[in-house]
């Protein structure tokens, strides 16, 4: 079986260029999102930025071909992950008032 | 395109080092963590993509259809959802440190002799 | 060291790692160009062999079920390790989960938030668990059905208050139930020793069309208990961090 293909022909597929384009695009995308969760200094911004940065690779991961990975991305990524890092700010920042 | 999303993986990585390395609070720490541990997953994903082909699933479309790596997208997934408890624990040492030095500035801990 | 020495050292082991990682990166065969054949073997024979459709599914529960135990047991481990980390120390006293000072005025929460976490609690239920049970065919699994299962009780939390998540999903009823997860999965693993067989061999039948819900064997039923332990790891987790936040109290407040 030869590695790679030119034209897979189902109800799912793109043409190559316009697969290509996207992908470049995410990446970008990608890219600066992680360099503004850490750019962020205050941890609560942070939270938010995170959120959405788990957005954006779930849509990555998307166009990778990866339609499980992308669940478990939004899933943890977008939602359990910031409620347990919101518990715990709200539990430090308790303790300093 | 050949290389370039191993160069965003390289980018990912340096600037969540950089985050960890400069951090002034703990939970800004361990969300940069999270970011270089996003790193790898594009890695595993970008390692077993093959041009063209579909995801590996033949519900609807004939088999021996052309599709990319299927066990690389088997380690993402257990990743992610592993990644988050681990953070979780990691959060909750945060937690016992602040109760226990009042601080959470990592370059502050390093000085304390509990 | 200052943070401006701080960051010279890490610009030049950082320099440093970049070298390396390109000088590796030169040696990949180019994103596009996957030449490995493990994975094109796996999937010329896996739904001949497991009748399976979900080709990742059951490579993660079947073909590298042994590293999927290993995952499932991390977790498990870090589920404890937060409930023996998070527990009260010397010198705290807990509260009791009853108001007490009920003429506070702390703001109620919004009939909005009330009336829209409550709507979704019942079809998110069904979601995760609809995922969790169909590893076979779709993208999903017990990973991601199990975190959304948890999802809902968090938005009961948000419709109501802590006592009521705590009635829900008691301590003891979420540790049994995540026991069970994770001791059933060893269980199935387990039990195609004694027939000759090795460990996590697929021993059930296999049904008759790929793809159906009945069909591939202990994919399915694997998936389903990894639903119930990754569930209830994660509410473990989010009612320890509410514990924590609500109830346990400090020598000073």
């Amino acid at each position: 079986m030869t590695a790679a293909v030119n034209a897979v022909h189902t109800p799912y597929t793109v043409p190559i260029g316009f697969m290509d384009a996207l992908q470049i695009t995410i990446l970008v995308l990608v890219a600066a999102g992680a360099t503004a969760v850490v750019l962020i200094r205050r941890p609560v911004h942070q939270v938010l930025a995170l959120s959405v940065y788990g957005v954006l690779l779930a849509v990555l991961f998307l166009a990778f071909q990866a339609p499980d990975v992308t669940l478990s991305e939004l899933t943890v990524g977008a939602v359990a992950l910031p409620i347990i890092l919101l518990l715990a700010l709200a539990k430090v920042r308790k303790r300093e008032e | 395109m050949q290389y370039f999303p191993f160069v965003v993986v390289a980018w990912i990585l340096g600037v969540g080092l950089y985050g960890i390395a400069t951090s002034r609070h703990l939970v800004h720490l361990i969300i940069c963590l999270i970011v270089v541990q996003s790193s790898t997953y594009v890695l595993l994903l970008g390692v077993g993509y093959v041009t063209g082909a579909v995801a590996p699933y033949y519900y609807d479309i004939p088999a021996h259809t052309p599709a990319v790596d299927p066990v690389v997208q088997a380690l993402a997934l257990t990743d992610v959802v592993v990644e988050a408890a681990v953070t979780a624990l990691l959060l909750s040492f945060a937690i016992q440190a602040h109760k226990r030095f009042g601080t959470l500035d990592p370059q502050e801990l390093v000085s304390l002799k509990g | 060291m200052t943070p401006g020495q701080r960051r010279w050292v890490f610009g030049l082991a950082v320099a440093g790692l970049a070298a390396f990682y390109l000088w590796g990166l030169s040696g990949l065969p180019g994103f596009g160009d996957y030449p490995g054949p493990y994975g094109f073997a796996i999937l010329h024979l896996a739904v001949q062999q497991t009748n399976a459709t979900g080709v990742v599914s059951a490579v993660n529960f079947d073909y590298r079920g042994f590293d999927t135990v290993g995952e499932e047991f991390i977790l498990f481990a870090a589920a404890a390790g937060i409930s023996v980390v998070l527990r009260r120390l010397r010198g705290e006293r807990e509260r009791s989960a009853i108001d007490e000072a009920a003429d506070r005025d702390v703001p109620p929460t919004s009939g909005a938030v009330r009336m829209v976490a409550l709507l979704f609690t019942g079809p998110v239920v069904v979601v995760g668990w609809w995922l969790a049970s169909h590893a076979q065919t779709n993208p999903s699994g017990g990973f991601q059905g199990g975190v959304i299962l948890a999802t809902a009780f968090v938005l009961v939390y948000l419709a109501g208050e802590f006592m009521v998540l705590r009635r829900f999903s008691p301590v003891a009823l979420t540790d049994a139930v995540e026991a069970v997860g994770a001791g059933g999965f060893a269980a199935i693993g387990v039990a195609a020793v004694p027939m000759g067989r090795a460990y996590l061999y697929d021993f059930l039948p296999l049904g008759q069309t790929p793809g159906a819900v009945s069909s591939s064997g202990t994919i399915a039923l694997i998936s389903f208990f990894v639903g119930l332990e990754v569930g209830a790891a994660f509410v473990l987790i989010v009612g320890e961090m509410l514990d924590q936040t609500l109830l346990i109290r400090g020598r000073d407040a």
